[in-house]
């Protein structure tokens, strides 16, 4: 999530410091988004609730202290230093999320605008996080513990494939034609094969994850080492290095941008083997738990746990840029995502 | 410049090697067609000698510096350096290339030491780097990567990253070719001074012959493609040389007359 917002608000900075250059303006936002909080805080508290949930006094309250927070906020952001300066920036958003939790409270919990059980009120998703963490957390753990695996398996062994065709003739000669055969299969293809020859599902599914993970990073590691330009090699040749220094040093740095593109593409095909392989075979894991809670009708279980896996998911894909930006920092001005 | 004085008083020995083309001819394989480029080539470069070649554009003047750099072995005839033939690259035999080829992941100091660490004695060799980098006057610039450098900047690393690995024969491939003209004059006479200093022997390929009269011992003129010898002209005169120099201006028109330019003198 940071990533999108840092290079959002690199770009953003000239717009904001021109609509912030007026100071009541500032305030003003900050203001709405305080009175949106309180807002959404008396719209729980003000009206009784069509449904039984017994988180509803305690929203109120929270968001009310939210309100309070971003009003002392505001007009002490002088002296919070980057969090004023955060706050600040953050505050056109903060409306909107207190408008939009308003609306969704109203439209659910007290009026029920929007037919029950199918949309449950914000006080409903509360309450899974408060009372079914236990399980949740469980949920969470599994899911990581697969996804990693399978991942770290499907990126070394990509990554090594992919170094290999693209340096080794020989090699390309076998991988490549297999590879076009297999690689564009969509690896949840494998899912029922793979549950039956398999000793286990989790194991299955760890397979899979790292095919779908395998595949892109192959096939871009490949590119970035084909495509490396055979003067840095004739330079080091004549600086005296050896094959495996032309590998390590020349060829694999060289193309790590290529990689990283391969190590995001994979990301994202990962977790969609990882949910489809939870929702079926895997009996824990966030897909499971998705599963579970529509065989029971508990809807705002599934809502929570959608939440916890987008979070996962962006994290996920933040802690990869992060990654990428340490170790290609000599990429800087050359283009970014 | 009192440090200038005491460094130039440090008397550095000739380290030069003498390199002996015998009989070249090269030929590239295109389209199933054999496109002769070197044509029975002979040259002999005493040690700590500056030969220029010059020629036409597409001559092979540049796959014959491969040849000597042994990325290439020829079709016929052998190159030797110091009576050893020459089979392959060796860091006694650096290029500098036309383009920089820095490796953008390494900064300038990682750069420069790119040959001692291919050689595997960069952990005791740690010194040459600061040092050649210092005698490039890159000192400030060590830690920068190279989209952070200016084209002369660029190729002032790429000498250095070839100057620390002490090279007998420093082979140059039309480097100042890129640079702006006055970045261009500046870098003839850094290139002038580190050759007086360090003694190696150069073989410099170039298409301006004024760049070629102000530098070298030896002009060498090519033919057109395939290249043999047209001329091998000596260029008896001190350093510093000054480019109004009548001589020089006569070798000038000499030069181009050779090349078919002479109409536009």
């Amino acid at each position: 999530m940071s990533t999108y917002s840092v290079s959002d608000s690199t770009a953003a900075a000239p717009r904001a410091a021109v609509a912030f250059a007026n100071p009541s303006g500032s305030y003003g936002v900050g203001l709405a988004a305080s009175l949106a909080w309180l807002a959404f805080g008396l719209s729980c508290l003000a009206w009784p609730d069509v449904g039984d949930w017994s988180r509803t006094d305690s929203l109120g309250i929270g968001a009310i202290v939210i309100a309070a927070c971003v009003l002392f906020g505001t007009f002490g952001a002088d002296y919070l230093g980057g969090a004023g300066e955060g706050l600040r920036k953050r505050a056109p958003w903060l409306v909107a999320l207190g408008a939009l939790f308003t609306l969704w409270e109203v439209a659910t919990a007290k009026f029920a605008w929007l037919p029950l059980p199918f949309f449950p009120p914000p006080q409903a998703i509360l309450e899974v996080y408060t009372d079914d963490l236990p399980k949740l957390l469980d949920s969470v753990f599994a899911s990581i513990k697969l996804q990693l695996g399978g991942y770290l398996i499907g990126a070394a062994v990509g990554f090594l494939t992919g170094v290999s065709i693209g340096w080794s003739q020989k090699v390309g000669y076998w991988v490549h034609p297999v590879l076009r055969f297999i690689g564009p299969l969509p690896a949840t293809a494998w899912l029922p094969i793979a549950f039956f020859t398999f000793p286990s599902s989790w194991s299955a599914s760890t397979f899979l994850i790292a095919l779908a993970t395998g595949f892109p990073v192959t096939v871009l590691t490949w590119s970035g080492v084909a495509s490396v330009s055979s003067a840095y090699y004739d330079v080091a040749r004549t600086l005296g290095a050896k094959p495996s220094f032309l590998v390590l040093k020349v060829a694999i740095p060289a193309a790590l941008p290529h990689v990283f593109v391969g190590l995001f593409m994979g990301l994202g095909s990962s977790f969609a083997v990882l949910v489809v392989a939870e929702m079926i075979g895997v009996k824990a894991g966030l897909g499971w738990y998705l599963q579970w809670a529509q065989g029971w009708a508990a809807y705002a279980n599934m809502y929570a746990a959608l939440i916890v896996m987008s979070l996962l998911c962006s994290g996920a894909i933040t802690l990869l840029f992060r990654t990428r930006d340490r170790l290609l920092v000599w990429q800087k001005g050359v283009v970014k995502w | 410049m009192v440090t200038q004085a005491t460094t130039e008083a440090i008397v550095y020995p000739a380290v030069g090697a003498e390199l002996d083309i015998e009989g070249v001819s090269h030929a590239f394989d295109i389209d199933g067609a054999t496109l002769p480029v070197l044509d029975n080539v002979n040259l002999a470069i005493a040690p700590g000698e500056f030969v220029a070649l010059l020629g036409p554009s597409g001559c092979g003047k540049s796959t014959l510096l491969r040849l000597v750099a042994g990325l290439e072995k020829p079709r016929g005839g052998t190159l030797r350096e110091d009576e050893i033939r020459i089979t392959g690259p060796h860091p006694s035999r650096v290029v500098v290339f036309q383009d920089p080829t820095l490796f953008p992941w390494r900064t300038v100091w990682d750069n420069v030491a790119l040959g001692l660490e291919a050689q595997g004695i960069l952990k005791t060799q740690r010194h040459r780097v600061d040092a050649v980098i210092d005698l490039v006057g890159l000192t400030s610039f060590r830690n920068a990567y190279p989209h952070q450098l200016s084209g002369g900047m660029a190729q002032r690393v790429a000498l250095a990253r070839a100057l620390v690995n002490d090279p007998k024969i420093l082979v140059l491939d039309e480097p100042l070719g890129k640079l702006d003209s006055l970045t261009r004059i500046a870098m003839q006479s850094e290139l002038t001074a580190l050759w007086q200093r360090k003694g190696f022997s150069t073989l410099l390929v170039t298409h301006d012959v004024e760049e070629a009269l102000v530098l070298a011992n030896r002009v060498i003129v090519l033919s057109d493609r395939p290249a043999r010898i047209k001329a091998d002209i000596a260029v008896a005169r001190p350093y510093p040389r000054h480019r109004g120099d009548p001589y020089l201006a006569e070798l000038r028109k000499q030069i181009l007359g050779l090349l078919g330019l002479e109409a536009t003198w």
